[in-house]
Formats: structure tokens, C-alpha cells, sequence
């Protein structure tokens, strides 16, 4: 902020200057009512600009600190800690989802790699949890590994924790810095219009047409493997994405929200917007790492984006499908 | 967490040990194993490397591995270099009558991960146990099978012989 308001403690060392030096008289000179209002004037704008200053470092501070999540720091991921809180996201993927993670021998020993994942669950996305899990047990903590996620999603006060599990804001340059550093990157085209789709599309890929994971895996010639997810959707009853409602309120414009889904999930009933906490049901989950796509030498030195977006969402549909075509039942799997 | 199995096998110590010894040959009789690769040069004898896997839940837990014990014909032992904290241990000793009793003991946990560490452990451990279980018995037919076979090949060439 550009104004450094005044602190507290000095306002309050003012005032009290002020009724005890060369201005006492004067107030004692006149009625002693007059004396009072003026008084309770003065501490009145005192108290009102102490607190303007304070909210506007609270504000500050604040955007200082959102600034701070949204940045990619690639260091900021931390091995230990995603290694101490293993237990707890094996608690959370084994007992509540009784979750399950195939043919992760299909991810390349070494080297960067870009893991291209349907996006299920709404805002709380178990599949992260449990990838991220299945993958750091699979491969080691040792092995750099980072997902992209939304802006509001790291500015969330889950934010700080997700850091330190390699997530880092969803942006072409952030990927490439993760790539750059030779990581596995996990990232869902589909976003949030995916992650929000009805629950009765559980069994359907959806990126909307977004094809920006072609092009970086193109731009650093790295290997796409697809990873689909299904029992997400069954999590909540998502009714509808609510693009229209996103759309009315001009959050498409002002915080990069294309949707705001419309659905029914314990404990708050039919609720909007996915922000608040909710209890997600304890739904199956099952993903299947799919063999490695080396777009080059599949598609040619130059190959053509639609068509490699065509081929990746393709085989990833068809596999989704076999894993819906397994379930029996909603949430029991 | 520490787990324990034992079995006893109609087969001499030393007999058993050229089982144990022979890394590759794991998978014949371990359960619940998703991964066993040699990691580094040496396939078998102290220092030797393993990058293994097993199922517990919804992951499969392990990591890197190296023989840190390798007592022939008593006793054989791993410790983890990376992945979960884990220490195993063949532990051969004479039965009498020619049989072996093998203690497979475990000893896996995470360094740091508190109450949900603790927790998790006690949750994995039937299933991990049932493995340990399940692999001995296994271990068991393998090598009495075999042993079976030998005698029955044997028997079948003396009468040639003769």
C-alpha cells in the first residue's frame, strides 16, 4: 500500500499528549460539555483512521500474502513433510475412498513427464490426494513432483499445506518451470469446468476444448501419460455447473471462474459454489496410469495439435469407460 | 509396527538358504510384492540393492532396500534406504529331524508421521501380515516340492541304475 498509516499506539500517545500539555487550559476554559464533544470528537477520527490504517495493512498484508501462494516457488516443496504426512493421506485414500491406483509402472523411471488427468470431485479434488500418495510411495519422495491447481484453491488456507506438496498455481510458465526442473507435472485441462461437471458425466472427459497441455508437452518434447480418474463425481450431486451463474456474476471475468456449480452435498444441502467445507461421500475411487504418448514419434516432428488432443482425450475416454463399465453401484463402486 | 511369522521347512538350513539367497527368485514365493528390481550391480550377497513394493491399501509402500546382514546359513537381513522405514529378517535355525524353522519379522512405520503414523501402521497390519503369512507357506511348498521332486527323480533313476 502506498499511504503508511499511522500505527495504534501512537495515536492513542497523541491524544493523550494532547489533554495533558499546553492545550489543557483551553479546554478547561470553556463549558464543560463543549470539552467533552471535542474530546469525543477527536478520539472518534482518531479511532476511525487507527482503524482505516489497520485494515489497510490488514488488506495489505493480505494481498501480500495471496501474491506470495500464487507464486511458483518450485522450492517450496518440501520431501520430509510430504513423507511425515504419508500416513494421513493413506488414512484418507484407504479409508474413506478406498481408493485404488493402477499401472503406475507406466510413468517413466526418470525424467520429466507430464501426467494429464481428468479432473473429478469439485474443489476438493480427492484424486490429488491419493495420486500424489500412490505416487511419492511408488517413486519415493525423493522424486520431484508437482500438480497445478487453481489460483483459489492455493489461495484457500489449504493453500500453505498444498505447497508443500509440490502444488503450485495453474499457469503454462509455472509447468515449464516444474519441467525445467525435470518434475513429473500433474495437470487437468478440464479445470474447473471439469471438476464440476453433472455427476450422471462422471464417465465422460471433458478438457472444453482446452489443448495448452499439447503444446507444452511439444515445447519441452516431453512424454504425456494420461491418468483417468472415476468415483469423484460421486462425492457430492453435482446438478449443474452453473456457467450461466458464473457468468451473470462476472466471475469469469474477475477471479477466472467459468463455472459455478450448483449441487447437493452434506452437511449444507443444495449449495453454490463448491467454497464452503463439505463432507465428501465416501465414494470408490480408481485411477489407471495409461502408457506414455511420446508425441514426436507417434505424430512426426511437427505434429498437429487437434489431432494429438483428439488422440490423448480418445484413449482417455475409452479407458475411463472400462472403469465406469466395472462399477455396480453409485459411491459403493 | 513389528510382525513376526515362522514356519517350519522339511528341508537342512543350507538347503533353505540357497532359497533365500537367490534374490531373483522372490517372486516364486513372496506375497503381496508389486515390485522386486535389482537396483546397482550386485544381485545378491551383503549390499545388494532392491527397489521393492508391497500392497498395503491404497498404496503400494516400499522403497529402495539393501541386505545389511548376510550370515549364511542363519541369518539374512534388510534395511531401507529410501521409502518407508522398514528393517526385515530371515532368521534360519535347526528344527531337528533335517527341518528348518524360518522367522520372517518385519518392522516397517514412517519416522515422523505421529498419531496418523501410528494409527496407519496398526490399520496396515493385518494385511501385511497376511502376506508375511501367506509368503512363508508358499516358501514352505516351494522348497519341499522341489525337494520331493529330487527324491522322486532319484528313486526313478536307481532301478535304471540297477
Amino acid at each position: 500500500m502506498a499511504s503508511t498509516p499511522k500505527p495504534a499506539s501512537d495515536v492513542s500517545t497523541n491524544g493523550h499528549h494532547a489533554a495533558t500539555n499546553g492545550d489543557s487550559p483551553k479546554i478547561s476554559e470553556r463549558a464543560p460539555l463543549e470539552g467533552l464533544a471535542d474530546s469525543v470528537g477527536r478520539a472518534t477520527g482518531d479511532a476511525v483512521r487507527a482503524t482505516q490504517g489497520l485494515a489497510g495493512k490488514a488488506l495489505g498484508r493480505a494481498a501480500r500474502s495471496l501474491a506470495k501462494r500464487l507464486q511458483a516457488d518450485l522450492d517450496d516443496r518440501d520431501p520430509d513433510y510430504i513423507r511425515e504426512n504419508l500416513p494421513l493421506s493413506w488414512l484418507m485414500a484407504t479409508i474413506w475412498y478406498r481408493a485404488e491406483v493402477r499401472n503406475l509402472k507406466n510413468v517413466p523411471e526418470e525424467g520429466p513427464v507430464l501426467l494429464v488427468g481428468n479432473h473429478t470431485g469439485g474443489n476438493m479434488a480427492p484424486e490429488t490426494i491419493f495420486f500424489t500418495l500412490a505416487f511419492s510411495t511408488y517413486f519415493g519422495v525423493e522424486r520431484r513432483f508437482h500438480q497445478l491447481a487453481h489460483n483459489l484453491v492455493l489461495a484457500s488456507p489449504l493453500g500453505p499445506f498444498l505447497r508443500r506438496f509440490g502444488t503450485v498455481a495453474a499457469s503454462h510458465e509455472n509447468a515449464l518451470k516444474a519441467l525445467d526442473a525435470g518434475a513429473a507435472v500433474l495437470v487437468f485441462p478440464g479445470g474447473d469446468w471439469e471438476v464440476h461437471r453433472p455427476s450422471w458425466q462422471s464417465s465422460k472427459i471433458d478438457f472444453g476444448g482446452r489443448r495448452g497441455f499439447v503444446r507444452l508437452a511439444l515445447e519441452k518434447d516431453v512424454p504425456i501419460v494420461p491418468v483417468v480418474t472415476i468415483g469423484g463425481q460421486e462425492t457430492a450431486l453435482w446438478l449443474d455447473r452453473g456457467a450461466w451463474l458464473a457468468k451473470l456474476l462476472r466471475l469469469d471475468r474477475t477471479a477466472r471462474l467459468k463455472v459455478l456449480p450448483i449441487l447437493i452435498a452434506p452437511p449444507w444441502g443444495l449449495t453454490v459454489g463448491d467454497f464452503l467445507p463439505r463432507i465428501p461421500l465416501p465414494a470408490k475411487m480408481t485411477s489407471d496410469v495409461l502408457p506414455a504418448i511420446h508425441l514426436r514419434e507417434q505424430f512426426g516432428e511437427e505434429p498437429d495439435i487437434d489431432e494429438v488432443y483428439e488422440h490423448v482425450t480418445g484413449v482417455m475416454q475409452e479407458a475411463l469407460s472400462g472403469l465406469a463399465a466395472e462399477r455396480r453401484y453409485p459411491v459403493i463402486g | 509396527m513389528r510382525l513376526t511369522e515362522s514356519v517350519v521347512v522339511g528341508s537342512p538350513p543350507r538347503v533353505v538358504w540357497s532359497y533365500l539367497a537367490d534374490l531373483d527368485g522372490y517372486d516364486r514365493f513372496m506375497s503381496g510384492i508389486t515390485r522386486w528390481d535389482t537396483d546397482g550391480e550386485a544381485t545378491t550377497g551383503l549390499g545388494a540393492r532392491r527397489r521393492m513394493l508391497i500392497r498395503a491399501g491404497s498404496a503400494e509402500v516400499g522403497g529402495l532396500i539393501e541386505m545389511v546382514e548376510w550370515d549364511e546359513p542363519n541369518d539374512l537381513a534388510w534395511s531401507s534406504v529410501t521409502g518407508i522405514d522398514q528393517r526385515g529378517r530371515f532368521r534360519l535355525r535347526p528344527a531337528g529331524n533335517g527341518s528348518t524353522r524360518v522367522e520372517l519379522r518385519y518392522q516397517y512405520g514412517v519416522a515422523g508421521g505421529g498419531f496418523t503414523g501410528w494409527l496407519s501402521e496398526r490399520l496396515s497390519a493385518p494385511s501385511i501380515s497376511k502376506n508375511l503369512r501367506v509368503s512363508l507357506q508358499q516358501f514352505k511348498r516351494l522348497v519341499e516340492s522341489e525337494r520331493q521332486q529330487r527324491v522322486a527323480e532319484a528313486a526313478e533313476a536307481e532301478p535304471a541304475e540297477a
